[in-house]
């Protein structure tokens, strides 16, 4: 019964500003489950400024620092700094978009990073700038349709895990709304580790900018899992894993073809035949890649 | 903090936004085929969903459900419809 | 490990002289980002830590941007914090430096001066330090090392006091104060703490007890009402700051609380105004002018803002004309402090005629001869508004 194998307190107080069936919310909703009261938030410009709650009223039953847009990884690397000595411990989690991250913030990030502050730092991605209307950004996926890319976005995701790896953090993981046991033990972890940052990147489906009916956000994300989209996994101090039923994808044959997460979405309706092959080629590509490393590791 | 400072932060408050005024639709429970599997509280985004184990019972909090329907969509028994308002 | 250090007369840099304040005021975190000539204050800063003498968490971070918004971050949950930074740095800032206010930090902030490229300077011009006017911050200058360090121990006076809970900014001159030695009364941590708020004594504004949320979206009554209180907040900072630096000055012997000094001008017919290091060259300047039997002052500005028009109106209530200088390369309009002169003139109903100079752009020297040259032009052309060019 899963309302009484999670905690029970909400940290996230009903009449928030979130849309309905907003894939943020829900992933934030856990992950404070998963932390607990004594947890800083911070938050840069992103849908989560307004999910928050007009002033004088907070949807978060948490201290929120809202901040400017490029500036939350830096903003929490002082935080913790001046709460590690002032002799109060706590989590602070910065709570970002990815356009915060992945573009305006990937200075402060990379230099939060690199000094190895013991911060939580959650991307949230629903893959362009919603906040401000369904923008293209830096995580945009190829081919997506957004208001700046209105004949389908011409680059690639920008791989930020990655460049977290590359940082040497001591944990690196993403997350998936639709997989709540994953959310809580990879947040559990990252709550443990003490030695430096960790980065966790979670799959954040939005019904009004990708073009779905509202229900539709666990099952989309649960369809970007299963056809290999969107890879669950961890690198805790430098070892790849992956988790959830992603452990169980990498025979092609177990995932589902592309194609039937891609035509739930309305940013996605202008795909033809060729396009929706060249996905999927490239998604078989990127587990060719993960089955290699994998056996690199060993 | 000094009084003209404390209009300053915003406090924790249940309906932030009347959010159930939203909703186009509203979900239904058939209590007879409902399991409180919990399912439809794990993944409700806005957190309006109650069940009492005793009482056997599944609420929902109307004032701030916005009707997305993941509750409906997502119910393994299908306990839940989603019902046009008004 | 070293011990600290009681009170003591040292032979310190500007620049020094601001690393000694933070050591005193018993910073907790501090955040800086390295340019050229604010350079050897965070440098200093990194040796008391490493001695000891400093107990304090310095964030190295990889921008300016990022320098404010991490003591953004460690003032919300109630750190003492400080930092530095010059021209291109605190433009690279600028966002955050509204932000700091806004968001009612006590954050206290050294800026040593400088010209603004391109072309590439690294002189000093006040220009980045008037960028900050309109920002709720209050604006203090200093015209030398003893200045430095005495006005950054009462800026943590003014911000942290609990009605005005707002960042404060001490500028000076590149190179003529950052970097030339003079002697500086340090007062060590156990003295300056008789002055200071005491450690801990500041509630922060985020703590997961009581837990609230800084900056939430504001519709247009509540964003008033927010700003409305931070404008009341302003309106308080000259009587708190007259109140701190009378009890510096029972502390030290110097005293601020007049807000500017005047050398020579009760009473005289033109005043020479301006701020930091020129102004010792406008005070020979002064001489001259007199041992010529003219009835000329000079007043240097310590407190720009909020800017202190009843204290200036004693001074000049009776002038005929206030000869206006700004070390600051401006277009479109009257230099900054003759506008701020201007409002005063034009406020109060007064008589006083106003000539405009921006003078020492780039880093120019401004020698007494140019201050001789600008009060005896004032006196040919009043509504003057142009650039001292030699």
């Amino acid at each position: 019964m899963s309302h009484r194998m999670f905690p029970k307190e909400e940290y996230i107080l009903k009449g928030h500003a979130a849309c309905p069936g907003c894939g943020a919310t829900l992933l934030l909703r856990h992950v404070l489950k998963a932390l607990g009261p004594n947890t800083y938030l911070v938050i840069p410009a992103c849908c989560t400024s307004v999910i928050a709650g007009p002033h004088p009223r907070s949807a978060f039953k948490v201290p929120v620092l809202h901040i400017a847009f490029a500036a939350s990884a830096a903003a929490a690397s002082g935080m913790i700094e001046a709460l590690d000595k002032l002799g109060k411990p706590a989590n602070v989690v910065v709570w970002a978009g990815d356009g915060g991250t992945v573009d305006i913030g990937i200075q402060a990030l990379s230099g939060a990073a690199e000094r190895g502050h013991n911060i939580i730092y959650i991307c949230y991605d629903n893959e362009a700038y919603m906040n401000t209307g369904i923008q293209k950004s830096g995580s945009t996926p190829y081919k997506a349709w957004t208001t700046t890319t209105p004949t389908g976005n011409v680059s690639f995701k920008k791989d930020v895990p990655s460049i977290m790896v590359s940082h040497r953090v001591p944990y690196v993981a993403t997350i998936n709304p639709a997989y709540p046991n994953d959310i809580y033990e990879k947040l559990r972890k990252a709550q443990g580790i003490k030695d430096g940052l960790k980065y966790i990147h979670a799959f954040s489906p939005c019904p009004p900018g990708w073009r779905y009916d509202s229900s539709l956000t666990v099952k989309i994300a649960r369809l970007a899992v299963e056809t290999g989209m969107w890879v669950l996994y961890e690198v805790d101090h430098g070892k790849f894993r992956l988790t959830g039923p992603s452990k169980n994808l990498l025979d092609k044959d177990k995932r589902k073809p592309v194609k039937e997460y891609l035509k739930l979405q309305g940013r996605f309706a202008h795909l033809r035949d060729e396009d929706i092959e060249e996905i999927q080629r490239l998604v078989d590509a990127q587990w060719e890649s993960i089955a290699k490393l994998l056996k690199e590791q060993e | 903090m000094s009084g003209s400072a404390v209009k300053l932060l915003a406090r924790p408050t249940v309906g932030a936004v009347s959010a159930g005024s939203w909703r186009t639709e509203r979900p239904v429970v058939d209590m007879s085929k409902c399991k409180l599997c919990g399912v439809c509280w794990l993944y409700c985004p806005d957190g309006v969903i109650e069940i009492d184990d005793e009482k056997k019972m599944l609420k929902i909090d109307y004032d701030y459900c916005k009707g997305c329907g993941i509750c409906a969509q997502e119910c393994p028994f299908k306990a839940i419809s989603m019902v046009r308002e008004g | 490990m070293k011990t600290v250090a009681g009170k003591e007369r040292l032979l310190l840099t500007g620049n020094y002289a601001a690393a000694y304040a933070a050591r005193d005021a018993d910073v907790d975190v501090v955040s800086a980002y390295p340019i050229t000539p604010q350079t050897t204050v965070i440098e200093k800063i990194a040796d008391f830590i490493a001695s000891g003498e400093l107990n304090a968490k310095f964030v190295r971070v990889e921008s300016e941007h990022s320098a404010m918004a991490a003591l953004i971050g460690a003032s919300s949950v109630g750190a003492r914090t400080f930092t530095a930074t010059s021209a291109q740095g605190l433009l690279y800032m600028y966002e955050v430096v509204w932000w700091a206010s806004g968001a009612r930090l006590p954050i206290v902030m050294g800026l040593v001066t400088r010209a603004l490229g391109p072309p590439w300077s690294i002189w000093s011009e006040h220009v980045d330090f008037y960028t900050m006017r309109d920002s709720g911050w209050n604006l203090f200058f200093a015209s030398n090392a003893q200045e430095v360090y005495d006005l950054l121990l009462i800026s943590y006076g003014v911000s942290e006091n609990q009605e005005v809970v707002l960042p404060s900014c001490v500028g000076w001159d590149a190179f003529e104060v950052s970097h030339t030695y003079e002697p500086v009364s340090v007062l060590g941590r156990e003295e300056a703490s008789r002055f200071l708020p005491p450690k801990g004594s500041f509630k922060p504004s985020l703590s997961s007890e009581e837990p609230g949320s800084l900056g939430n979206l504001a519709y247009p009554p509540e964003y008033l009402d927010i700003r409305h209180a931070m404008r009341q907040a302003s309106d308080k900072v000259l009587g708190v700051f007259r109140e701190a630096a009378v009890r510096y000055a029972k502390l030290t012997g110097r005293d601020y609380s007049g807000m500017y000094e005047c050398y020579r001008c009760e009473d005289a017919d033109t005043i020479i105004v301006g701020m930091g290091s020129i102004m010792g060259e406008a005070y020979r300047a002064v001489d001259n002018l007199r041992d010529e039997g003219m009835k000329v002052g000079a007043l240097k500005l310590w407190v720009y803002r909020p800017f202190p028009y009843e204290e200036l109106y004693k001074a000049v209530q009776n002038v005929d004309t206030i000869v206006t200088v700004s070390r600051s390369s401006v277009f479109g309009s009257m230099s900054p402090i003759g506008l701020d002169f201007a409002s005063l003139i034009a406020s109060r109903g007064l008589d006083a005629k106003i000539a405009d100079y921006a003078a020492g752009v780039g880093g120019m020297d401004v020698y007494a001869e140019d201050f001789v040259g600008m009060v005896k032009d004032a006196h040919k052309n009043t509504g003057r508004n142009v650039w001292w060019v030699r």
